[in-house]
């Protein structure tokens, strides 16, 4: 019985964390749309409910109305374990994001390190997709992306080594805390635009699309999805950029602490920060989707492993040579 | 502890089933897809008995970068053409008793090295072994490498740089009839040395190439 109490309590808070995020990955949906049409000079989405808000939902229930095709040469197993593979990954990865103080699911002292573990695993998802669709342009695609992923998890690896450097723990707790004074955007600000970068690289949005890009290959490893299973990658996807957008906010913009120290601003609960600064990112991540073009796949590569990782290698040793020097390092 | 227990058999039950299943699917991306469950049972593992960096570096390396690598070069193979020739023929047969001397080889090795382990019998207790110190097992474990065992830990890290190097240098071939970019060489380029204005005389045209 004693159990069972502590099961229940846990699935209670569970769902009071991811119902949030479901129906914000549908709300954001509707925002990157809006924000890439009026970019544009479009209106986007506006006839479903006020201001086209109910787009998402409206969308979503014609993805599960529609029929689940499965193609007969494909693998039958991997096929379907792939979109569940990639929601679920995008999923547990909240359960570390500190929302206040005290308000985190699972305050573990590897934080950092397992949000870390997660995204690198969400490549699964899009290489089994690809490979049990057992057909060209998916195939394609899953190679792109599992190349890309792979070349970029390197440089946010080492962007994270020099935000650490600053805080001396891998919780993320300690990290925000460590940002009282000073966000780290202002010491470590090119650090931040690589990372923002490779945020776009590793999550597959515009101008890094490749992995989907539809003039080359109709829609890369979603392609022979379809109904709900589509949906699922897409839910995936979107749920994946907003942890990255929570993540660039945790390590570099202070997470839910408040931007001034003062009265007013004070006394609004740390959440919301978190999630206005979340929104700043995505609102970021949706305008570079709306004015940039799309990088060849070589070019692509080239900034990776030539650009970005020989310059946040230096980072770190510069962060630490300063921090040494002026005898900053964090001990406890 | 019993809530421990059902965990860590249930791991441990995925690891040893998965590990078994490498060697036994005849579909050689299902055993790669297999080695990554393996991998992430085990790191389950390590993080059941608190260590969570080891866990969480586990499936960063392994599961993140050496198991797509792996499913890269078997996805690239032509897998369904290898499996005929070695499973189907007369050759597999070959391989089997080599396989099995090996394989008892290292059994026996195994044995000899579990007879001898001595268990404490309090690192069993997850609850004892965190009160060993305040510290979080990623500090302690960056004192002892970056102390004790400093010089160990930058030879293993320069013999992994040389064979990096020795791949690249073996498998790397300088081939000149490829054109390529550069990019300084594109955004330097001024308009002078594009573009020329040239006076064509009717009937006879003018010389492109030089």
């Amino acid at each position: 019985m004693e159990y069972l109490n502590i099961v229940f309590q846990e699935v209670y808070k569970i769902l009071f964390l991811l119902v949030p995020v479901l129906v914000s990955v549908a709300m954001i949906v509707w925002l990157d749309r809006r924000v890439w049409a009026f970019v544009q000079k479009r209106q986007g989405p506006n006839v479903v409910g006020p201001f086209g808000l109910l787009q998402s939902l409206a969308d979503a229930l014609k993805y599960i109305f529609k029929e689940i095709i499965i193609p007969s040469s494909s693998n039958k197993v991997i096929f379907i374990l792939a979109p569940i593979v990639t929601m679920t990954l995008a999923l547990i990865a909240w359960a570390v994001i500190p929302f206040g103080a005290t308000q985190v699911l699972a305050d573990i002292n590897v934080g950092i390190l397992y949000l870390f573990a997660v995204s690198s695993l969400g490549v699964y998802g899009i290489i089994m997709g690809g490979w049990a669709s057992n057909s060209k342009y998916p195939f394609l695609g899953a190679i792109r992306s599992a190349a890309q992923m792979v070349s970029y998890e390197v440089s946010i690896g080492v962007i994270i080594i020099n935000v650490l450097l600053c805080v001396g723990s891998l919780n993320l707790n300690d990290i925000v805390i460590a940002q009282q004074n000073l966000w780290f955007v202002i010491p470590l600000f090119p650090m931040f635009v690589i990372f923002f970068i490779s945020a776009l690289a590793e999550t597959n949005r515009p101008p890094f699309d490749l992995p989907e890009a539809e003039a080359e290959l109709v829609a890369g490893y979603q392609t022979e999805y379809s109904g709900m299973m589509y949906a699922m990658f897409w839910l995936g996807e979107y749920a994946n950029i907003l942890l990255m957008c929570a993540m660039g906010a945790i390590l570099f913009l202070g997470g839910w602490l408040s931007p001034i120290d003062i009265y007013p601003f004070t006394l609004v609960p740390g959440a919301i920060w978190l999630i206005l600064k979340i929104l700043l990112l995505f609102f970021l991540f949706a305008l570079v989707k709306a004015i940039v073009p799309r990088y060849r796949y070589d070019q692509l590569m080239r900034l990776g492993w030539k650009v970005f990782l020989p310059l946040s290698l230096t980072w770190v040793v510069l962060t630490a040579s300063y921090l040494f020097y002026f005898n900053l390092l964090p001990t406890n | 502890m019993i809530a421990h227990a059902i965990f860590f058999y249930t791991f441990s039950i995925i690891a040893v089933v998965s590990a078994i299943m490498v060697t036994v699917s005849k579909n050689t991306v299902h055993s790669v897809f297999f080695l990554i469950l393996d991998f992430i049972s085990i790191s389950c593992l390590f993080i059941m008995i608190g260590a969570e960096f080891l866990g969480m570096i586990m499936l960063i390396v392994y599961v993140g970068a050496v198991a797509v690598l792996f499913l890269f070069v078997v996805m690239m193979l032509n897998v369904a053409q290898q499996k005929n020739q070695w499973f189907a023929s007369a050759a597999s047969s070959k391989h089997i008793p080599v396989g099995l001397i090996i394989s008892t080889i290292i059994f026996f090795e195994l044995i000899i090295v579990i007879g001898g382990w001595k268990y404490k019998p309090e690192i069993f207790d997850i609850n004892n072994s965190l009160k060993v110190s305040d510290l979080s097992n990623t500090h302690s474990l960056g004192q002892i490498l970056y102390t004790d065992y400093i010089h160990v830990f930058q030879i293993s890290g320069m013999i992994l740089l040389v064979a990096m190097v020795g791949a690249i240098v073996l498998t790397f071939r300088q081939r000149s009839n490829v054109k390529r970019q550069s990019y300084i060489k594109q955004i330097s380029r001024e308009r002078a040395e594009g573009v020329s204005v040239v006076e064509v005389a009717s009937n006879k045209g003018v010389k492109i190439d030089d």
